[in-house]
């Protein structure tokens, strides 16, 4: 189990650390720039061998850093879960420094969040998108997609000139249907929680 | 017309072949398999580069079966989000419920009575069992016998007619709910199960007298598609691909989660991290399942299916629903606007059978999570293809795939 000896030495070790309260595993802040040593030290001195997950999350457009990168360790020593959450200063280029040279597991975890979210890992060495195709120009986990879709050309102009083909987005008629618990007593009937168009409203432009 | 005659030397065909092979070196061909090709199990494609027979690089393309579940997650009461866990890995949904459960549930810090807790190992191990029985018998399909595939087979449509009796479903069962389960067992269901346990092992073992032990079995697996200790950890493996490779992890030991303490089972783990060792242990990890199952069965708790307490997550039964006003409102509630959850982070893991099936939940309060990410044991599993399918034939290929027994629904997403 991780304890509270270790978890003190830690914050001691790196001084850049800031503790975060949390539910479950103990969770620290790290800044972007000191990731790669940190997650580093994590490795070789602390016996986190396993890098389990990497992520990212989006606080929405209004945020003061609108992403951060979750990072979760996992070690066969302690047999527990370390949590390291860092914010990417930067609202418009979000960019976080790579740690697939310490973890290669990290490489695809990366990629993945690069397709999704846009965040750049710098020194990557082949960040490019993972699920979605190579020339997609959204980021589909950001807040302000919409669920539905967005109107994407296909990227095989050959087969678009026959099959005048597009990629459309899906009206989300038919749910998922939820009701919010704030505002007026009218909003609250349920409802498809993306309903920015549907057969009788036109799509917004 | 006249006609001559010219004597032909023929020299040693291997001095030939060697001579024919240093002529080709260094005319590389690029290979494309998938992404629907039957050994690919699923919709992966591989850009290959190939020197004659061998593989110089292998670069796995995903994004194929990608529809944006966590996407979905974030637009969806946690409840609605259950029949979509059926589709990650869809051939263990009882056991992917139930991590995507245990995940909510521990952000709401809610125990579920014994009753569930026991019924969720139980379809748990049978999920594993189940996902066990079609990776082997796929397994020794590509490595080119058919004939185990069949048996296997056989004993997973046992399985699935009882998955049937107990969900209402084949494949997809969303069976767990957020605090308890769809329904409780049905009446003799147990017995069923523990006699469909007490024959596999003879079924097994037909599996294994055909392949265990099998020359050409062996010359396939055996030494191919060996990954490292180091490799294995710093590709982040996880489950019996992780466990072949000697590393003792099994999250039911580590960090027992739903009453796995109160059982008593080993964890197999291979030595050399080859082909062979993976199907190997996967043999064991069934029958380490069947003694669960009937450890399970021995000692059934009774008393309540579902946290009776959890008014605010878990829809009351229909009779009562019908009935009575409380619970009415009760429903209404959990329906529109989802089960309450509290505001926070939570990351949970439970083995299932392809490896680590993990959910990082944030949440901000109310019935829809503000972020739900799914860390797929596939996906991590593939990821150290690259590193490990060159230096091996092109035919080798298929028996790697094989052995690492991935899916794609779980890998995409």
């Amino acid at each position: 189990m991780i304890d509270e000896d270790f978890t003190k030495s830690l914050l001691d070790k790196h001084s850049y650390l800031t503790q975060r309260e949390s539910i479950d595993w103990f969770t620290v802040e790290c800044p972007g720039s000191e990731l790669v040593s940190f997650v580093k030290a994590m490795r070789d001195d602390e016996g986190f061998e396993l890098l389990i997950d990497l992520t990212a999350i989006d606080h929405g457009e209004g945020a003061e850093c609108r992403f951060s990168t979750v990072i979760h360790l996992y070690s066969l020593v302690h047999r527990g879960y370390v949590r390291i959450h860092s914010l990417c200063l930067d609202n418009d280029k979000p960019s976080m420094p790579s740690v697939s040279d310490v973890y290669p597991a990290a490489n695809w975890h990366e990629r993945e969040t690069f397709d999704m979210f846009g965040i750049h890992f710098s020194d990557h060495p082949n960040l490019k998108r993972i699920l979605m195709w190579d020339e997609y120009p959204h980021f589909p986990l950001r807040k302000e997609f919409p669920l539905a879709g967005i109107d994407t050309p296909l990227p095989a102009a050959d087969v678009v000139e026959v099959t005048k083909a597009s990629v459309e987005p899906a009206p989300m008629m038919g749910g998922p249907f939820v009701s919010s618990n704030s505002g007026p007593i009218s909003d609250s009937e349920p409802r498809a929680k993306d309903e920015s168009w549907t057969e009788r409203k036109e799509k917004p432009l | 017309m006249s006609t001559t005659t010219k004597e032909i030397s023929v020299g040693d065909i291997g001095a030939r072949g060697a001579e024919a092979n240093t002529k080709l070196d260094g005319d590389k061909m690029a290979l494309n398999v998938g992404p629907s090709h039957p050994t690919t199990h699923g919709v992966l494609r591989l850009i290959m580069e190939l020197n004659g027979d061998l593989i110089e690089k292998c670069e796995p393309v995903l994004g194929y079966l990608h529809r944006g579940d966590e996407k979905i997650a974030e637009n969806m009461t946690y409840n609605q989000f259950v029949p979509y866990t059926d589709r990650l890995d869809y051939l263990a949904p009882l056991s992917n419920n139930v991590a995507y459960a245990l995940t909510v549930e521990k952000l709401a810090n809610l125990e579920v009575p014994p009753r569930c807790q026991a019924i969720r190992v139980l379809v748990c191990e049978m999920a594993r069992i189940s996902s066990h029985l079609l990776g082997m018998g796929v397994f020794g399909m590509d490595a080119g016998a058919w004939t185990p595939f069949m048996y296997t087979f056989t004993e997973r449509e046992k399985l699935y007619t009882l998955f049937e009796e107990l969900t209402g479903a084949r494949f997809t069962t969303s069976y767990t709910r957020i605090g308890g389960v769809a329904r409780d067992i049905p009446e003799g269901w147990l017995g069923r199960v523990e006699k469909f346990v007490d024959q596999l092992p003879k079924a097994i073992a037909e599996v294994e007298k055909l392949l265990t032990r099998n020359r050409i079995f062996l010359d396939r697996t055996e030494g191919i598609g060996e990954i490292s200790k180091e490799d294995a950890l710093a590709y982040g493996l996880t489950g019996p691909n992780l466990r072949a490779t000697g590393i003792d992890l099994d999250l039911r030991k580590d960090k027992p989660y739903s009453g796995y303490e109160q059982y008593d089972f080993d964890v197999p783990i291979g030595t050399k991290g080859d082909c062979y060792d993976r199907y190997l242990v996967r043999i064991e990890e069934v029958l380490q399942s069947i003694r669960i199952i009937k450890q399970v069965i021995k000692d059934f708790p009774t008393g309540a299916w579902y946290a009776e307490d959890a008014k605010k997550i878990f829809a009351p039964p229909k009779e009562k629903i019908l009935s009575s006003m409380e619970e009415l409102i009760q429903n209404f509630m959990i329906v529109t606007e989802g089960p309450q959850i509290p505001a926070g982070e939570v990351y949970f893991e439970a083995e299932n059978p392809k490896g680590a099936l993990g959910f990082y939940v944030v949440s901000k309060g109310g019935g829809v999570p503000y972020r739900m990410k799914i860390r797929a044991p596939s996906f991590c599993n593939l990821s150290i293809l690259e590193k490990l399918a060159p230096g091996h034939f092109l035919s080798d290929i298929t028996v790697i795939l094989g052995s690492l027994d991935f899916v794609m629904g779980e890998c995409d997403r």
